[in-house]
């Protein structure tokens, strides 16, 4: 997770951020901040081993927040760093001859990109086809195809061609091109506050306001008992009670979790665009690619007549050797896989015509074909075959030989292994999952049935699913969709979360607010999963933060008092040593457990897809109670340590 | 029967009269609020004073309606006691000093009663009846308003609109504190509380004060008031002559805000709503009512500050109510309790009064502190916090925060400049810690617009009235300002459905979950102060 790479680089700009303008950012670190400078100016004009420790681990305290923060920006300018690479100075050829600098391009030039060359841009494809490697922005080393018109049009600048021509209209200004949204965006340069973080930060304020105000008013109590305190007791009680856990961790738990997001190849246009995917009521998917593999594939052979299965088998497999169709290699598969002899390899391969609309092999005198229905004479009994397999949403392939039917081919969709339980996840969290299709009712019905969806939306059309999507939204519920056409854009963008693929068209990539660079419509249920991991690492930090609280006044309130009212220190359970020891041991724990969390922070709390109460009191359980056992059990050990310190113990 | 068996027969019969008013009073209390017609009486009201009732209000409007109400009563308040030798039935006792009068006006208007002048030696009948009287039922009302506007806002949406001030003030009156008064003050005279308009008797040449009591016991009670008309408050045997005024006054005191989760139940049509509720304010009280007279029955001295004719369980249940329902009525000193018993008390009020609080306050109240609640849950389940279908974002969290934080800003600034003050030492009975709680418990009772005195301080210096004045004003008033602004960004948003993700409200978890959170935001702010206090004196 962390590297050592990655603390050399973090230091130093942990040490930066000591800047009291970066410190105003978090009102909760700023009150820190505040009370190591005045505590500093009484241990130096009153230096004793106490105060000059305290002083210390408060600014511990601060540069562990810091580097918490570092840390996590860390992680992301490594990735912008690699990215940065990518933006090599490519020059632009324009359509007209002219060659400009790619950072002049402007939004309508037409470029021509030829193989070798780096695309200057990011832009339509409006002429040609090529293939392109993108591995510079996917990770993905085998090249993809980009051709004008459809939905592969899309490119990205930075990236390079491998073969043939291509004229790309560019889309963007440069500057503002989707690596450079890359770049800024793990670098957190851009990084705003998400709606929850602004709420929890007002309650973090809230909490610091009430802390501060107990301890300034205990200085009068205190006083009027005859006790009055040091200012370095009180503001190390102070800064012991304000939720500093959370309020050191808060930022890097954010930027963290944009991290994970990317690490998963998925760019966030926002960071409300994450913590909005937690709150995903409605999910849509689209049927194929998504919940079936993207073909029809060969589920089932069924003999007709006399013809025996293993007949029909081995017909269909000789029918299907030549065929490069992924329908044709799933009946191979479905045969057993065998590769064609060498023998078999002298037949003579009929292709598939529009005319024919069969395909197939000569081979020994034997013509053997398959095809669609309507080009053989079927037989009742196959007719009925044809028309069960039909209504049931498969697509028959019927085979014959020497024109006599020996059976049919049952074509397919098929459901992605594992997706009935992910879809068993979902409603567990609270999703309902709506399948999109553009198949007849009948279809959708079997299909969604299978796979275990909630709903399904036949016949889809666009507009359908932009309807459905409002008609989601007007109820309250929050919309989830993934898309790649241009036609899908309208409905991205009314989405609450847009998952546009990298291989779809800019048009869907702009309307989105986030972009899977593996094209993998399934990753949407990944995305929902860290935006609720964002949630509840910030949820259960601040629980843990506040439940502290109890230990440290059991730490320090007898220290503070027990000289005045020695019955006070019946509560000091922990048997802290001194009460200077007891004030250290407190502030040291503050500190410490700020650096050990920092992974937690990283890596966000363990998520399982669970009901809403479950989680609740799985967390409470950890975070709660944990977090009140845990800093007995600490600044009691820290103590132990502490109390050998001369003049402290 | 033993003073035990005694005692929980005593939380028997409470347990049961509540349970039985419970569903009715609840019901009827949402009926009123919810009626589309007004009655003549109503409607001549609105036509004397030019209010078009079916006109609803933005948020805005209504805390205006309330602040401007408020300023009002107080500016009318000051004035009769400032003027009270031109009344009649002043027997003489002249006009109000001036600090005494700021105090008292604030006192009441904001349901405070706390009481830093002696009834029957300072107040005439005529001030008492026209003015304090008035301010008893009208300053519950409020409550009552500020708790159906925070309602409403979870119960409509899309709306700016959150019902109309004017009317819910008169509803409450007329439709609920009056009726219920009216019926219990006469219920109390037959048991043998006094009502006269003389100034008292004369008994063997011995005069015996006395003052039209049982009208205003009964809305002392019932609105959560808690102002004596005599000095010694429901110790007075006039106030509170024997164990059944003595019960039934507790069962006053309790009832308005226990229904009232029913009527929230009502209102949000889902009554487990309002179950869990009462569920959370019930386990505290009773957790609170075991602490307190537990410490009382095994003090060193138990009978101290306390009437014969109610005995110690009588006594305990009395503070534990009055402290958990900002009342303020008291029939034992709380002085004189154990550090442990006084503390308890001290800790009801620091609660911030929402077991089960004020009429209308304590509603509010425990739902801004739900909200809090829900607010770091529905973080810890990876959603955006919601609570009854309104999702918890920044305004509805700062509007919670503004609220929660008033009343420890005020008390601990209070108490805070009070300990240090020279004058201070003076107008305290007791050094040292017992010193301290008399000062904490002071500025807990104003802050909390609860009322109650822990005696033992003298208050009549022109810092402690103007400050416990103050106090009592910002205590009542941010927070009612706070709740209407976030009632008015929960109505203007969409409701949320209800899914399988949803954390539900109505169970045990939830319940746990918000007690922790009253518990644990009390105890975190004032563990230091009390540690000097109620703490180091029950350790000793």
């Amino acid at each position: 997770m962390i590297t050592r790479a990655h603390l050399k680089d973090a230091v130093p700009d942990a040490f930066r951020k000591f800047d009291p303008r970066h410190q105003l950012r978090n009102p909760v670190m700023f009150v820190v901040w505040a009370g190591s400078v005045l505590v500093t100016v009484f241990a130096v004009t009153d230096p004793s081993v106490f105060t000059v420790s305290v002083a210390l681990w408060l600014w511990f305290t601060v540069l562990f927040a810091n580097l918490a923060e570092a840390v996590a920006e860390g992680r992301g300018k490594a990735q912008a760093a690699s990215l940065r690479k990518t933006k090599k100075d490519a020059v632009a050829r324009l359509v007209n001859g002219d060659v400009v600098a790619g950072t002049e391009l402007k939004i309508g030039d037409l470029v021509v990109v030829e193989a070798g060359e780096i695309i200057p841009g990011d832009g339509d494809v409006v002429e040609g086809i090529a293939t392109v490697d993108e591995s510079a922005i996917t990770g993905e080393s085998a090249p993809v195809i980009r051709e004008s018109g459809g939905d592969r049009s899309a490119v990205t600048g930075g990236t390079t061609v491998l073969s043939d021509r291509i004229v790309v209209r560019i889309t963007t200004k440069p500057g503002e091109s989707f690596v450079d949204r890359m770049i800024a965006l793990v670098e957190g340069a851009e990084r705003q506050k998400t709606p929850n973080e602004i709420a929890l930060t007002i309650l973090l304020s809230t909490l610091t306001i009430i802390f501060l105000l107990a301890v300034v008013a205990l200085q009068p109590f205190a006083i009027y008992s005859g006790g009055e305190q040091s200012v370095i007791v009180l503001t190390a009680l102070v800064v012991c009670l304000i939720p500093t856990t959370i309020g050191a961790l808060l930022s890097a738990i954010g930027i963290a979790g944009m991290d994970r997001l990317v690490q998963r190849n998925v760019l966030a246009t926002s960071g409300k665009a994450v913590e909005a995917a937690g709150d995903i009521d409605t999910l849509l998917l689209d049927k194929t690619g998504t919940i079936t593999w993207g073909n029809r594939r060969a589920t089932e052979f069924i003999a007709v007549g006399a013809t025996s299965t293993e007949t029909l088998v081995a017909a269909a497999r000789l029918a299907s050797l030549a065929d490069e169709t992924p329908e044709g290699r799933s009946i191979l598969e479905l045969a057993g896989g065998e590769p064609a002899t060498h023998h078999e390899k002298t037949g003579e391969f009929v292709p598939f015509t529009a005319q024919t609309r069969m395909s197939g092999i000569d081979l020994d005198g034997r013509s053997i074909r398959k095809g669609a229905a309507s080009a053989f004479e079927l037989s009742d009994t196959a007719r009925e075959i044809v028309d069960e397999i039909s209504a049931q949403g498969g697509t028959p392939l019927v085979v014959a030989e020497n024109a006599t039917v020996l059976g049919i081919i049952r074509l397919s969709d098929v459901v992605k292994p594992g997706m009935k339980e992910r879809f068993a996840e979902l409603r567990a969290m609270g999703i309902r999952t709506v399948m999109v299709t553009g198949d007849n009712p009948l279809t959708a019905k079997a299909i969604a049935e299978e796979a275990g969806v909630d709903d399904f939306l036949a016949e889809a059309k666009p507009e359908d699913k932009m309807a459905l999507i409002r008609q989601e939204q007007e109820g309250g519920r929050l919309v989830a969709m993934t898309g790649d056409g241009t036609n899908d854009a309208p409905a991205l963008a009314q989405a609450d979360v847009g998952v546009a693929m990298n291989t779809g068209t800019s048009a869907a990539k702009e309307a989105g607010n986030m972009v899977d660079l593996d094209s993998d419509p399934t990753k949407l249920i990944e995305i929902v999963e860290i935006g609720k991991q964002l949630l509840i690492t910030r949820g259960a930090l601040t629980t843990f933060s506040v439940a502290n609280d109890l230990a440290k006044y059991f730490a320090i309130l007898p220290a503070m008092f027990a000289a005045i009212y020695p019955a006070l220190n019946k509560l000091n359970i922990m048997h802290l040593a001194t009460p200077q020891s007891a004030i250290l041991s407190a502030v040291i724990f503050n500190a410490v457990i700020i650096v050990a969390l920092i992974p937690l922070a990283l890596k966000g709390v363990r998520y399982r897809p669970a009901s809403a109460s479950a989680l609740l009191r799985r967390n409470l359980l950890i975070y709660g109670l944990g977090g009140v056992v845990t800093p007995f059990a600490g600044i009691w050990l820290i103590d132990l340590l502490v109390r050998l310190i001369p003049g402290i113990g | 029967m033993s003073p035990l068996v005694a005692g929980l027969v005593q939380v028997g019969v409470l347990v049961a009269a509540l349970a039985a008013a419970y569903r009715p009073l609840g019901d009827h209390m949402a009926r009123v609020f919810e009626a589309k017609s007004h009655s003549k009486l109503e409607k001549a009201v609105y036509r004397f004073a030019r209010i078009d009732p079916d006109g609803e209000q933005k948020w805005s409007t209504y805390a205006y309606g309330v602040l401007g109400f408020s300023f009002v009563g107080i500016v009318f308040l000051y004035v009769i006691q400032r003027l009270q030798s031109l009344l009649p039935f002043d027997f003489g006792r002249g006009n109000v000093p001036s600090g005494m009068a700021f105090n008292t006006a604030i006192s009441f208007v904001t349901n405070t009663n706390w009481q830093s002048y002696v009834p029957e030696a300072v107040m005439g009948h005529a001030v008492q009846m026209i003015g304090l009287t008035v301010q008893n039922f009208v300053s519950a009302a409020v409550g009552l308003a500020v708790a159906v506007a925070l309602i409403r806002g979870f119960v409509r949406h899309q709306t700016d609109r959150l019902g109309n001030f004017w009317v819910d003030l008169v509803r409450g009156t007329f439709r609920i504190l009056l009726p219920l008064s009216f019926v219990f003050a006469i219920v109390l005279i037959a048991l043998g509380v006094t009502m006269s308009l003389k100034s008292g008797v004369d008994v063997d040449g011995q005069a015996i004060v006395n003052a039209p009591v049982a009208s205003q016991e009964a809305i002392k009670e019932l609105g959560t008031n808690g102002g004596g008309v005599l000095n010694a408050n429901s110790a007075h045997p006039f106030e509170n002559p024997n164990e059944w005024t003595n019960l039934l006054e507790i069962f006053l005191l309790l009832v308005i805000p226990v229904a009232l989760t029913r009527t929230f139940g009502q209102l949000v049509k889902q009554n487990k709503q309002g179950y869990v509720l009462l569920g959370v304010m019930a386990t505290i009280w009773t957790a609170m009512l075991a602490v307190i007279w537990g410490a009382e029955a095994s003090g060193l001295r138990p009978w101290e500050g306390k009437e014969l004719r109610f005995g110690i369980a009588g006594s305990a249940i009395f503070a534990n109510a009055t402290t958990g329902t900002s009342t303020g009525a008291v029939n034992s000193l709380h002085d004189s309790y154990t550090g442990l018993g006084g503390g308890g008390a001290l800790l009801n009020m620091l609660f911030g009064e929402m077991t089960p609080g004020g009429v209308g306050t304590g509603i509010y109240s425990i739902l801004v502190m739900a909200i809090i609640a829900m607010f770091l849950a529905g973080l810890m389940v990876g959603r955006t916090p919601e609570y009854l279908g309104k999702k918890l974002g920044r305004k509805e969290v700062t509007a919670a925060a503004v609220s929660i934080l008033a009343m420890p800003t005020v008390l601990l600034i209070g108490a805070g400049i009070t300990a240090i003050l020279p004058s201070t030492q003076g107008a305290l009975n007791n050094p040292g810690s017992h010193g301290l709680s008399e000062i904490l418990y002071a500025y807990a009772s104003a802050s909390n617009n609860n009322g109650s005195a822990f005696g033992g301080i003298t208050v009549t210096s022109d810092w402690f009235q103007s400050s416990l004045g103050l106090c009592m004003l910002f205590g009542r008033f941010i927070p009612i300002v706070a709740v209407l602004a976030l009632a008015g960004s929960l109505a203007a948003q969409k409701k949320v459905p209800v899914t399988a993700g949803t954390l539900p409200t109505t169970g045990p978890l939830f319940a746990s979950l918000l007690t922790g959170a009253i518990v644990l935001v009390a105890a975190l702010t004032f563990v230091p102060a009390l540690a000097l206090g109620p703490i180091a004196e029950a350790l000793q």
